[in-house]
């Protein structure tokens, strides 16, 4: 019973949190930037606005750029109730591991990178090369961490790794879980699209990667694509928050499940906080300088997994 | 990395205080709009003079964002035209399909004396004429160029806050 | 059940090869594409009673001279039969329609396609190193005489025979070594007495048979550096031959090294493994690189069965190096994911290989760059495609995905009970994996997108016609069997453990009919469910739009956004090496792209640009570094051969006068 309420306050705690989350590191970086900043629901206004506005199908395009915006929403909000933010016992979590949950996210990048491909123009083609280049590269990161996470647990399962975080908190300042948080920290950027690998403020085309893609849709599809892409990050930094700092997550008795809630929503305000001051330091790297960061946090990942090797090693 | 952290704590807020909202120019676009209006600047021949303005009003100082006003890079993702400068010859037919490209509802705003009736550029060669005889034109800014303050005013009549 | 329908296979196939062969134009090309296909489902039927258990042998004394033919079906071999059986009753409707034009309903090639199917059917049945070994053979020259079946149209084509031919016989010599020697120091030819008599055999003799069979087999499953030859034949062979042999021929290469290493030797060395491990990591990433910067349809697909024969490999290689070190369970779960991961890759090769050869037959070109906008001519084929390339990139929804997740477990797990060679060997390994995924992502995401998407980018494109019925009926076929795989692993995932245990012997090692539980350890995972989930998601996101978005629903058309400069044509669009270029970029060094880059000035002035020519070419760089030092030294001595060679007769004699007094020398010297 705890699982199947807690999957269904992650999802909701997801979709309705995760346009705050935007609002909130809009806020951030613009108090540092001197600015007084448009107030964390602005986002929500946004989206509000958009699905009032008239949906456009440009000419020649065909059913998937239509059906993309659905599916990224669709396979961000299956991820949202299948892992641990509010509860270990969602009753998704036995579908999928950390790999199917990346996968999932790949799934719906490909379909979005579909639809830029779809539309023909050259910025949409470029987006969706650009995006898959980020995708390619950051999978192996991805599957490093994981391993490196999964082989003290034995199991790849979130809900596994999370409830052994929890047994046993000093886990978490092992050289193998460290190595693990920088190299998805990284991961996470490239896969949300922030600076330094993408910016997604930014009006130049020719710097763009996942707005190039969806450059083309207006009204409730651009809705659910900024919607999607907010999910993301959320469940993104949700994800590193349940990994490496799942405390106060709901485990058994239902009563913790508001705890569960508010202390994910407090991590993942601080989490996002964090990256928007962080960005304010940074400026965007060169298209072909990202592969290079992506290198690096590859390394890292698997410098994480030998160290967590011999930590296991008797 | 340790000066900028230095400079951002030293500037503080530079935002001037909000002055109080004015009566919205569009009541019923501000409606459908409720606090939220996504820009496409679209500069039909401008001297650049507005440009520079609009990128004052959208600077840290006024803030236009604060309002709900925030630029986009694709006339689909806009709610609101900004045009700039009196529209040349070369630009009458990209500023008509950027005017078709953009979802209903929409607004077209002519910013700065050029636009709304070609300025010193009236009867000019290169000159179709005033943004008012392209597309329609729901709002005007007068000025040549127009002060921050008037754009800020403006936006914030569409946006309503 | 076996034992009617392995001879009802064989008998079909050589049915259709006579109808092939002695009936008239006319019925010809129907009667041989459904007697094939009637063939390649009796294979099926015999395929999976072996692999439920119906184990079937037969002698036939008479049948080969000196030593008989001897076949066996066990449920190793049924598994195999059974992908070939299924490859082949696609690709034979496929045929029907495909081989109306260009020649290829000609007595050649309607008769080969059976016999290649046979020798197919009698390989994973052969039960003698002589049996085995002719049937290798058999399937190797109707391969090859299918290869060249547009031999007249297309100079590339001789090219690629000529490859082929070489590397399949140079792959013949050395599995015919190997296997001649491991049946002389056993003194049986049978391979029930290869078995009895392996565990008897010195380590270093064994060692050498299984380098020996390995390299041969490797070169038939296209794995890198062996795989040359596969680039070049199976793009140039008419499409659903090259379904038949990158789905259904390649396969039998991997069964050859389960075969003799694990069945036959009896599981061996570490250092066996390792070899299989590291041949297939190397060839699952060189192969995918290459996929993701091809611009030629087929070449890709080519690529991508040398990347996914890797990865078979990898999980190859890792149960062997798991069973050697005592996991047994671990050992199962990487043979059963590489076995699954045939199954997969046979369902969606076959499936994009043929809507390849749609697109092909639809519109002229294979190249990517000149295609696109098929979406509306050929609509079919588009979603067929669209089908495969899910599949073949790793995504959920897809079959290659369980299979993926699978061997990711079984690498992954490996850790903590392996040892130091599994500390070292396994993160790259998993490194390996997780990047071909990444960048088949890539791959297919280009084939798909630029391929059909958007507008056309020639007029081959904007003319093209849909596919007939058994083209499409053939293509319908492999999906449906790709969908079911990918949502229910569950159904082949009991018959599958049979045919694993026969290498690996141990408990199933992935049990459950919706969630795939690992036997042993803590890994779950349920396509099933992720598909009902997303499905649930979609509806409800629809739903919630139709509620949330009253205001305006009535969408409108528009044209596309071309930032108010006037229509945009096709040249605008970005193609599949432009789409390739920064992946091209990073992996720079693997890949040594060859760009020129002329630029002509005006005659007026050096600072005029007349016209810029940019010509960039993507070569085989193992090829380039490999083979061809290799080619060019041997034609050097050749050449230099020559010079002996004058066409004196007084020469010539001489020659044989010093030859035979040297002999007679060293004769006297060593006696």
């Amino acid at each position: 019973m705890t699982g199947i309420i807690g999957a269904v306050l992650q999802v909701v705690l997801v979709a309705a949190g995760a346009p705050l989350l935007v609002g909130l590191m809009r806020q951030v970086r613009a108090r540092a930037e001197g600015r007084a900043g448009a107030g964390i629901l602005q986002p929500w206004r946004d989206l509000r606005k958009l699905l009032r506005k008239e949906p456009i199908t440009p000419h020649g395009t065909g059913p998937l750029f239509r059906m993309a915006p659905l599916l990224l929403a669709g396979t961000t909000l299956v991820v949202a109730a299948m892992i641990p933010l509010v509860t270990t016992r969602s009753p998704l979590d036995g579908a999928a591991d950390l790999f199917a949950v990346t996968a999932l996210l790949a799934l719906g990048t490909v379909a979005l990178a579909l639809a830029g491909l779809d539309t023909g123009t050259a910025f949409g083609g470029m987006g969706a090369s650009r995006e898959m280049v980020v995708l390619a590269l950051v999978e192996p990161t991805i599957l490093l961490s994981t391993f490196a996470m999964s082989v003290r647990v034995g199991s790849t399962n979130l809900g596994a790794i999370v409830t052994s975080v929890l047994d046993d908190p000093q886990q978490v300042v092992f050289p193998a879980s460290l190595l693990a948080l920088v190299a998805l920290v990284v991961v996470v950027i490239a896969e949300a699209g922030r600076i330094p690998v993408d910016n997604p403020s930014t009006h130049l085309e020719l710097t763009m990667i996942h707005e190039a893609m969806v450059l083309e849709y207006a009204g409730p599809d651009l809705a659910l694509v900024e919607w999607a892409s907010a999910m993301r990050l959320t469940v993104l930094l949700g994800l590193l928050a349940g990994l490496f700092a799942p405390w106060g997550i709901a485990v058994d008795s239902p009563a913790m499940l508001p705890v569960g809630a508010a202390a994910i929503a407090a991590k993942v305000a601080v989490a996002g906080a964090a990256l928007a001051a962080a960005e304010v330091f940074m400026a965007k790297l060169r298209m072909f300088r990202v592969p290079e960061l992506l290198a690096g946090s590859f390394v890292l990942a698997l410098f994480a997994v030998a160290s967590s090797f011999f930590l296991v090693a008797p | 990395m340790r000066d900028l952290f230095r400079k951002i704590r030293k500037t503080g807020r530079v935002a001037q205080d909000a002055p109080r909202a004015p009566e919205p120019v569009l009541p019923e676009r501000a409606r459908d709009l409720g606090g939220s209006v996504q820009i496409r600047h679209v500069d039909a021949g401008s001297c650049n003079g507005c440009e520079v303005e609009i990128a004052s009003a959208f600077g840290p100082v006024y803030d236009a964002e604060r309002y709900g006003a925030r630029q986009v890079a694709s006339p689909r993702h806009a709610d609101a035209l900004l045009v700039t400068g009196p529209v040349t010859r070369n630009m009458e037919m990209a500023l008509r399909r950027t005017y078709e490209a953009v979802p209903e509802p929409k607004v077209v705003i002519a910013l700065g004396d050029c636009a709304r009736n070609c300025g010193v550029f009236a009867e000019a060669y290169g000159v179709v004429g005033a943004v008012g005889d392209v597309v329609p034109v729901d709002l005007e800014i007068p000025g040549c160029p127009p002060e921050p303050e008037a754009i800020v005013a403006a936006l914030r009549g569409l946006t309503g806050r | 059940m076996t034992s009617v329908a392995f001879p009802a296979a064989l008998g079909l196939t050589l049915l259709a090869a006579v109808a092939g062969l002695v009936l008239p134009r006319g019925p010809r090309r129907v009667t041989a594409g459904v007697l094939t296909a009637g063939g390649g489902a009796a294979a099926v039927v015999a395929g999976a009673a072996a692999m439920r258990g119906g184990d079937w042998s037969a002698r036939l004394p008479g049948l080969l001279p000196l030593a008989g033919a001897r076949l066996a079906l066990d449920p190793l071999g049924g598994l195999f039969l059974a992908v070939t059986g299924a490859v082949a009753v696609c690709a034979a409707l496929y045929g029907i329609g495909y081989t109306r034009h260009g020649g290829l309903d000609g007595r050649v090639p309607q008769t080969m396609v059976p016999v290649f199917l046979a020798a197919m059917t009698l390989v994973p049945a052969a039960a003698s190193v002589s049996t085995f070994l002719l049937a290798w053979e058999l399937m190797a020259l109707a391969s090859l005489l299918l290869v060249v079946a547009e031999h007249r149209s297309r100079d590339e084509v001789r090219a690629a025979g000529l490859w082929y031919a070489v590397m399949t016989h140079l792959g013949l010599v050395v599995i015919l070594g190997g296997l001649a020697g491991f049946a002389a120091a056993a003194h049986s030819e049978s391979f029930e007495g290869l078995r009895a008599a392996a565990d008897g055999l010195p380590a270093a003799g064994r060692g050498a048979v299984f380098l020996a069979v390995f390299a041969g087999f490797a070169s038939k499953a296209g794995i890198a550096p062996l795989h040359v030859w596969l680039p070049r034949a199976h793009p140039e062979a008419p499409s659903h031959v090259s379904a038949l042999m990158s789905a259904a021929m390649v396969n039998l290469g991997v069964y050859g090294i389960v075969r003799v290493g694990f069945d036959l030797l009896g599981g061996g060395a570490a250092w066996w493994w390792l070899l299989v491990l590291a041949a297939g990591g190397a060839s699952a990433l060189y192969g995918i690189l290459q996929a993701a910067v091809a611009g030629d349809l087929k070449r890709l697909l080519a690529y991508s069965t040398c990347e996914n024969m890797g990865l078979v490999l990898v999980g190859v290689g890792a149960s062997g190096l798991f069973a050697v070190s005592g996991a047994r369970a671990l050992s199962a779960l990487a043979l059963t994911a590489a076995l699954l991961h045939i199954v997969n890759h046979a369902g969606f090769k076959t499936l994009l290989f043929l809507a390849a050869g749609s697109v092909l037959h639809g519109t002229g070109t294979r190249d990517l760059d000149a295609l696109g906008g098929l979406r509306t001519t050929m609509p079919a084929t588009t979603a067929l495609f669209g089908v495969g390339a899910l599949m073949a990139s790793a995504l959920p929804l897809g079959n290659g995905f369980v299979s993926e997740w699978l061997l990711l477990q079984s690498l992954i797990h490996a850790l903590p009970s392996g040892g130091t060679l599994t500390a070292v060997t396994m993160p790259p390994a998993v490194a390996v994996v997780a990047l071909s995924a990444g960048l088949a992502i890539a791959t297919f995401v280009k084939a798909f997108g630029v391929g059909f998407l958007a507008r056309p980018r020639s007029s081959a494109a904007e003319r093209a016609r849909e596919a007939p019925a058994p083209m499409l009926a053939g293509m319908a076929v492999a999906a449906l069997c790709c969908v079911l795989l990918a949502i229910s692993p569950g159904a082949v995932l009991p018959a599958l453990a049979r045919s694993v245990a026969v290498a690996a012997p141990g408990p199933d090692a992935v049990t459950g009919p919706v969630t795939l539980h690992l036997t042993g350890l803590a890994g779950t995972m349920s396509p099933l469910l992720i598909a009902a989930f997303l499905l649930v998601a979609v509806v409800g996101l629809l739903a919630l739009l139709r509620v949330a978005a009253t205001r305006r629903t009535a969408r409108r058309r528009a044209r596309l956004w071309d930032c108010g400069a006037g229509p945009m044509s096709a040249r605008m669009e970005y193609t599949a090496t432009s789409f390739a270029e920064p992946l091209q970029r990073v992996f720079d060094d693997v890949l040594a792209p060859e760009t020129d880059l002329d630029v002509t000035p005006l005659k007026e002035s050096a600072y005029l640009v007349n016209s810029v020519t940019y010509r960039t070419r993507v070569g085989d760089r193992i090829e380039h570094r490999l083979y061809r030092p290799v080619l060019t030294a041997a034609a050097r001595a050749g050449e230099a051969a020559r010079g002996l060679a004058n066409g004196s007769v007084h020469r010539y004699v001489g020659y044989g006068f010093y030859t035979f007094t040297g002999l007679l020398i060293a004769l006297a010297v060593i006696r």
